[in-house]
């Protein structure tokens, strides 16, 4: 089944009820460690996300559980309006195929140059050309800015921006309309991480994707989240717009925005905000 | 995707094509051969509608413009934003990836000469160590608190001890099958006693140390490449330079030891049990006593062979170990030159100790045979 498609992504999706990914009861332990306990967490159609906690507080295994990549101790996992083992293999594939992985350190196969890494899986979708694959290949490439010349380029190559944009773009390959991104913009200067930051922008605008994004970087949350997940005490203790967010009484919450909320207060204060 | 019809997305009626549907990679999934056939028949001249698309994206964007052969149609009817995604296909199109480039004569030339110097580098990259291995030496001797012993017997189980087995089997079945190829020729000539000659020469001075050696290059060698080779990708080799530590002190010096060390004493104990192997068969096949074959042993092995074989052992266990530790520390951060570098230290290794065995075998050609 595929929900109903339209072309707002305010209203896309709507057979499940709203919700891209929802998370029931999650409890997640390594060893004698419990990282969630009792987590709940339900993210809609055409919202971009941020899921901000303290370091392991297991914001990255959290993401891990909706890629399918670990399997919490208890709860559930729904994509899509499914469970994460619903329905035979080809199912499950198909599911799989509908998000995009921006993995903390872009995972590029070192073997394949930048445009073999893109092309990848379209290539193992098998129902392209040649002549089609290079064509998208192409066009992904100048979505995320890069110049056609740095096709050839291998992986090692690459400075860490580029892996990242180019990670990007084979996460974005196959159409996703969930998009998850691990820390996308740690390890870039300033300048290249606010053009990141405008670039998934753009793409969330002209493709309707739902992005959820894992990130410690206050200036990448305020400029492109539109809500704000809150990991501590191992559950969500506030999902709402950042707004809401830095004006809720949490002891995390707090020490977590303390130099937004400053900046937000002076920013309001010149009429700004 | 049973049931699914071509008409759901793709229409051709009197008044034009007109479009509909979802025109995404999913949602033309299963439909796309007849599609591709459908867009293949329609006339250069037709009229578009695209209104009736609920979502396009860049693949669907893509199949259309391939239909148009590359221009926009005449009569198109179509919304803003579906042709702003046509057309940044369009403009794609025109720069086009560039190819990988094509190997002519002169670069075949060029690539012999980068292998050459390559090879001269590695040679230079070689000597480069050993050398950095000798002052460390002189520097250890100088400071005794610095050997780094803990690094050094870790190394010798890894390479000693944990080798034992493998080297055991091996070393016994080859003692089995040479004594018993032997052992068929010599009874036709009723020379079985001079099956202890050829077990224990051959064995002893030849076969012993060139066994171990290629099971230790495979085994160990193949490890410490792999090793350093992470190391360096994960970073942690700069880590130990940043803390001043000397790689070569921490990281190649207990390796090139421990393997020196652990080499001859696993070449005696391969010998051994090959040896054993040897004298089984022989009793089956001769009826050759343990005690005789005991017994004839020095007579006809001089002992100066097992100290040539003990010499050759930890020679080429040094080798090895800084064989291994040459190519890991050139690895590059990723997984292709990690795979490479391995392989490439597994095979030099092997081969530089076939090498330097023949050039034992005529150094030595006057010392321990029994004429």
């Amino acid at each position: 089944m595929t929900g109903p498609v339209v072309k707002d992504p305010a209203q896309f999706d709507t057979s499940t009820g709203g919700a891209v990914v929802r998370l029931e009861g999650i409890c997640t332990r390594f060893g004698r460690n419990v990282v969630h306990e009792g987590l709940d967490l339900s993210i809609r159609a055409g919202e971009i996300v941020a899921l901000v906690g303290g370091s392991g507080s297991g914001k990255t295994t959290l993401l891990r559980h909706v890629i399918g990549l670990t399997r919490p101790a208890a709860g559930r996992v729904e994509v899509f309006g499914e469970t994460l083992d619903a329905g035979g293999a080809a199912e499950r594939l198909a599911r799989q195929r509908r998000m995009g992985v921006l993995f903390q350190h872009g995972a590029l196969f070192s073997a394949f140059s930048v445009a073999q890494n893109i092309a990848f899986p379209l290539r193992e979708l098998g129902v392209m050309s040649r002549r089609e694959i290079d064509r998208l290949v192409a066009l992904k490439l100048e979505m995320v800015e890069m110049e056609p010349a740095h096709a050839l380029l291998m992986p090692a190559e690459l400075s860490g921006g580029m892996v990242k944009r180019v990670a990007l773009a084979r996460a974005l390959a196959l159409e996703p309309e969930l998009l998850l991104l691990d820390e996308p913009t740690a390890g870039l200067d300033p300048d290249r991480s606010a053009s990141f930051i405008r670039l998934i922008r753009a793409l969330h605008r002209e493709l309707g994707l739902t992005v959820v994004l894992v990130t410690h970087d206050l200036d990448t949350l305020a400029q492109m989240a539109t809500s704000v997940a809150v990991l501590a005490e191992r559950r969500i203790v506030s999902h709402a717009s950042l707004d809401e967010t830095l004006a809720a009484d949490h002891p995390f919450v707090a020490r977590f925005f303390r130099g937004l909320q400053a900046r937000h207060g002076q920013s309001h204060g010149a009429g700004a905000g | 995707m049973a049931g699914r019809a071509l008409d759901e997305v793709f229409v051709a009626g009197a008044s034009g094509i007109r479009l509909a549907g979802d025109w995404t990679l999913r949602g033309l999934d299963g439909l796309l051969p007849a599609l591709r056939r459908a867009l293949a028949a329609v006339p250069a001249d037709a009229n578009w509608s695209l209104r009736s698309i609920r979502r396009m994206d860049s693949f669907g964007a893509m199949l259309l413009w391939q239909a148009w052969g590359g221009r926009w149609p005449v009569a198109l009817d179509a919304d803003e934003a579906q042709r702003a995604i046509i057309g940044r296909i369009g403009k794609v199109t025109a720069a086009a990836l560039p190819m990988p480039p094509r190997i002519s004569a002169a670069d075949a030339v060029a690539l012999l000469g980068a292998r050459l110097l390559g090879f001269v580098d590695h040679l230079g990259g070689f000597v480069a160590l050993l050398g950095r291995l000798v002052l460390d030496l002189a520097h250890l001797l100088r400071h005794p608190r610095d050997w780094p012993l803990l690094e050094i017997s870790a190394n010798l189980f890894k390479v000693g001890a944990k080798a034992m087995p493998v080297s055991a089997l091996v070393g016994f079945l080859i003692g089995v099958v040479l004594s018993y190829l032997s052992a068929l020729q010599l009874r036709t000539f009723g020379a079985d006693a001079f099956i202890v000659n050829i077990l224990g020469m051959g064995i002893i001075r030849e076969l012993g140390p060139v066994l171990v050696s290629v099971l230790v290059a495979g085994r160990s060698g193949s490890a410490m490449t792999a090793q350093l080779g992470v190391m360096r990708v994960t970073e942690e080799i700069d880590a130990l330079a940043a803390m001043g530590v000397s790689r070569s002190l921490r990281l190649v010096l207990p390796k090139v030891v421990a393997l020196t060390l652990a080499m001859p004493l696993l070449v005696l104990w391969t010998s051994a049990i090959a040896l054993f192997g040897g004298w089984v068969s022989a009793w089956v096949e001769l009826d050759i006593s343990l005690h005789f074959f005991l017994q004839a042993l020095p007579d006809a092995v001089p002992v100066a062979n097992l100290y040539i074989g003990l010499a050759k052992g930890a020679v080429f266990g040094f080798l090895i170990a800084l064989i291994a530790c040459h190519f890991g520390l050139r690895v590059q951060p990723d997984t292709e030159s990690l795979s490479t570098h391995t392989t490439a230290s597994v095979v030099a290794a092997i081969t530089v100790v076939i090498l330097v065995d023949a050039v034992f075998a005529i150094a030595t050609r006057s010392i321990g045979l029994p004429l």
